[in-house]
């Protein structure tokens, strides 16, 4: 369904220097899944074991801190990560009616990946524009004022390299 | 001669195509041969015009908005690089009424400077304040803060001075500053507008904060939803730190003040302070009971002055100035200034600082211009997810926590959310107790399961389900989540469902509604 970005032969290496780079760094955890999320797309399950060796705490531990936070993901993205924002201010300017068009037009929910695979679309509570929404990011960058033509226009606009 | 043209880097500036813009302007201009620097500069909040260009001209900077880049070659078929005029062009940017109109001290540099060059923060008036402080001792440090009547503009409104004073007192031997700089609520954006667009400010309250209590070490916790101002919080701290205004000696002062940014993880819970605490240590991000309190146990167990983007940033000033300076701003135990965030349906959304007095429809009307879309305004949420919904006949309320707190509402950040005549007010409570469910850090059970059952219930009212019964029951639920849970996430979430409830009982079936309306 999905294609991985990441090459899992070289996870176990990748892992290891991003420890080593956190040893003495207070509070490491968030820092250490950050960088392995930005490194290989998505937290590996095998990973778990080695942060918690390395951090001297359970792996339940580990594994509770990567599902609590939305950020941190067990499995990868597809290629495009579309986050459109749900809460109050862009409510006050259509979100709805966009999130009604962006989940026809990828064919799938939040938090779920469109039907050619391509593009996960996942819902996000404030990016900050809230004076000129509906606001997206797409990849992190940010689009505001979006109305259902100009999304269809970014995603043309990514589909030459989806 | 070199024309200087100001093209925002803000990340709403960017969201609007600022970057495409720079990118025109850069073109046009080689292909002319004509000579230009482009300064990346934050943003005047004004929002509805971004991007906006400015050019230095010799009368002041001139003003061009909202710029696309299809505009770029008529505006230099104009000669907008000499103030030409042209369609776009709004005059001398000082003189629009939107600026004038507000006090700018907290924000006197945004928008205007180029946010991560620290000689511009210098030729403004940076680090005035901390070179004060440095003449200071630590207690005389903390009496200005106290004495400015600063508040945490977090939203909780406790005095600032006074929770450095109880860290001050403590003994330990490692003290810590932390930022929270979780901004989660919609409708809030001055935090992010100080991080992108005047970092320096906030790194100079940090140090002032630092030096004032004792603590050598500090943190920035950002949440993930800000990639633009992690970055230019991390390029500020690096200039600051190779100018010597950062590390072991703060300007050969002997004092020690080193800086960290941690990004967070999409967790809005971690906004509440002793959330964010954990979540900095490396845990999951679910709240400590209080006390003890994070000033005397905070971030490792150590004493911890744990404040808002914007207490942080107003202490600089206030170290220049003095606290009077401040304090003779605002009304009654409400001192100095907020900037007030103008969003949702408001046809002129922005960033509005003015002295704590100025009332919702004087921001609404006189700076918003009333709703985007042309209909009537109905409704505003103002404070965030966990602020009331205010209807017009509270539209002349003053901001002041005290004037807010009195008609069952709360200031809070300073986030204003305007919402147009084709609101459902009964969705918007059912989307708070949603929120809240989504977002519940799962600690205390009336904020975990309280808002998981308040959904339901909201679901029976919008279908018509037993309507009288199910309100009184929604009324009994609200109650128990405000008394009952341990920090303002469920604690305030009846907060927004009440005031809907109260403020607009026709969307919830009229009479049905009613406060004196009981099941039988």
């Amino acid at each position: 369904m999905q294609t991985p970005y990441t090459d899992s032969a070289r996870d176990p290496a990748t892992v290891a220097a991003i420890l080593e780079a956190h040893r003495g760094t207070p509070g490491a955890m968030l820092p250490i899944l950050h960088a392995i999320q930005d490194s290989l797309g998505h937290i590996p399950a095998d990973a778990v074991p080695l942060i918690a060796d390395f951090l001297n705490v359970s792996r339940a531990e580990v594994h509770g801190v990567i599902t609590y936070y939305d950020h941190f993901r067990q499995q990868p993205a597809a290629r495009h990560v579309v986050r459109l924002c749900r809460a109050e201010a862009c409510q006050a300017r259509g979100a709805d009616a966009l999130a009604g068009h962006v989940r026809q037009t990828l064919g799938c929910d939040f938090h779920g990946t469109s039907a050619d695979g391509k593009v996960t679309l996942e819902p996000v509570y404030c990016l900050g524009h809230c004076a000129v929404g509906p606001n997206i990011a797409i990849d992190d960058k940010p689009y505001a004022r979006v109305s259902t033509a100009r999304f269809d226009a970014l995603l043309a606009a990514c589909g030459g390299e989806r | 001669m070199t024309c200087t043209i100001f093209v925002p880097r803000d990340s709403t500036a960017l969201a609007l195509g600022a970057d495409d813009v720079a990118t025109a302007i850069e073109a046009e201009a080689r292909r002319r041969g004509i000579d230009l620097r482009i300064v990346r500069n934050g943003s005047r909040g004004m929002f509805w015009l971004e991007p906006l260009v400015e050019v230095a001209t010799p009368a002041g900077r001139t003003a061009y908005g909202p710029v696309d880049a299809s505009d770029v070659a008529g505006l230099f078929d104009a000669g907008f690089f000499d103030g030409g005029a042209h369609p776009l062009s709004l005059g001398l940017t000082d003189a629009l009424p939107y600026l004038q109109k507000q006090e700018r001290i907290t924000f006197a540099r945004v928008g205007i400077t180029d946010p991560v060059s620290l000689d511009d923060y210098l030729a403004h008036d940076g680090y005035a304040g901390l070179r004060r402080a440095l003449s200071m001792a630590p207690g005389a440090i903390v009496q200005e803060v106290i004495d400015s009547g600063l508040r945490g503009r977090g939203g909780a409104a406790f005095p600032t001075g006074v929770k450095w004073k109880t860290v001050l007192g403590a003994q330990a031997v490692q003290k810590y500053i932390v930022c929270n700089a979780d901004e989660g609520d919609s409708g809030t954006f001055s935090d992010r507008m100080v991080m992108e667009d005047d970092p320096f400010m906030l790194i100079e309250g940090m140090t002032i904060a630092g030096l004032a209590v004792g603590a050598t070490r500090g943190y920035i916790y950002v949440r993930s939803e800000y990639p633009h101002a992690i970055a230019a919080l991390n390029e500020a701290i690096a200039n600051a730190t190779a100018a010597g205004y950062l590390g072991i000696d703060v300007l050969g002062s002997g004092k020690a003040f080193h800086l960290d940014v941690r990004k967070g993880a999409g967790s809005y819970v971690c906004g509440e302070e002793t959330a964010l605490l954990e979540s900095l240590e490396g845990k999951r991000g679910i709240v400590r009971a209080k006390p003890p309190l994070p000033a005397l146990s905070g971030l490792f167990g150590q004493p911890t002055v744990i404040n808002n983007v914007i207490s942080l940033a107003s202490v600089p000033l206030i170290l220049q100035k003095g606290a009077a300076y401040y304090r003779d701003l605002g009304q009654g135990r409400s001192r100095g200034t907020l900037p007030f965030q103008l969003a949702g349906n408001l046809k002129y959304g922005g960033l509005v600082e003015k002295a704590f007095g100025v009332t919702l429809r004087e921001l609404l009307v006189d700076f918003g211009g009333g709703s985007a879309s042309g209909r009537p305004l109905r409704a505003v949420q103002v404070g965030g997810p966990l602020g009331a919904y205010l209807p017009p006949s509270r539209f002349d309320t003053p901001l002041d926590y005290e004037a807010f707190a009195a008609i069952g509402a709360a200031v809070g950040h300073g986030g204003i959310v305007a919402f147009d005549d084709t609101v459902d007010m009964a969705k918007q409570a059912r989307y708070a107790m949603e929120f809240c469910a989504a977002e519940s850090c799962g600690k205390c059970t009336p904020c975990r399961i309280g808002s998981t059952r308040g959904v339901e219930v909201m679901d029976k009212i919008i279908a018509n389900q037993d309507r009288p019964q199910q309100i009184h029951l929604l009324r009994d639920l609200c109650d128990l989540m405000l008394a009952g849970s341990l920090c303002a996430m469920g604690g305030m979430t009846p907060y927004p469902v009440l005031s809907a409830l109260d403020n607009f009982p026709e969307d919830f079936g009229g009479s049905d509604a009613a406060p004196d309306q009981k099941a039988a």
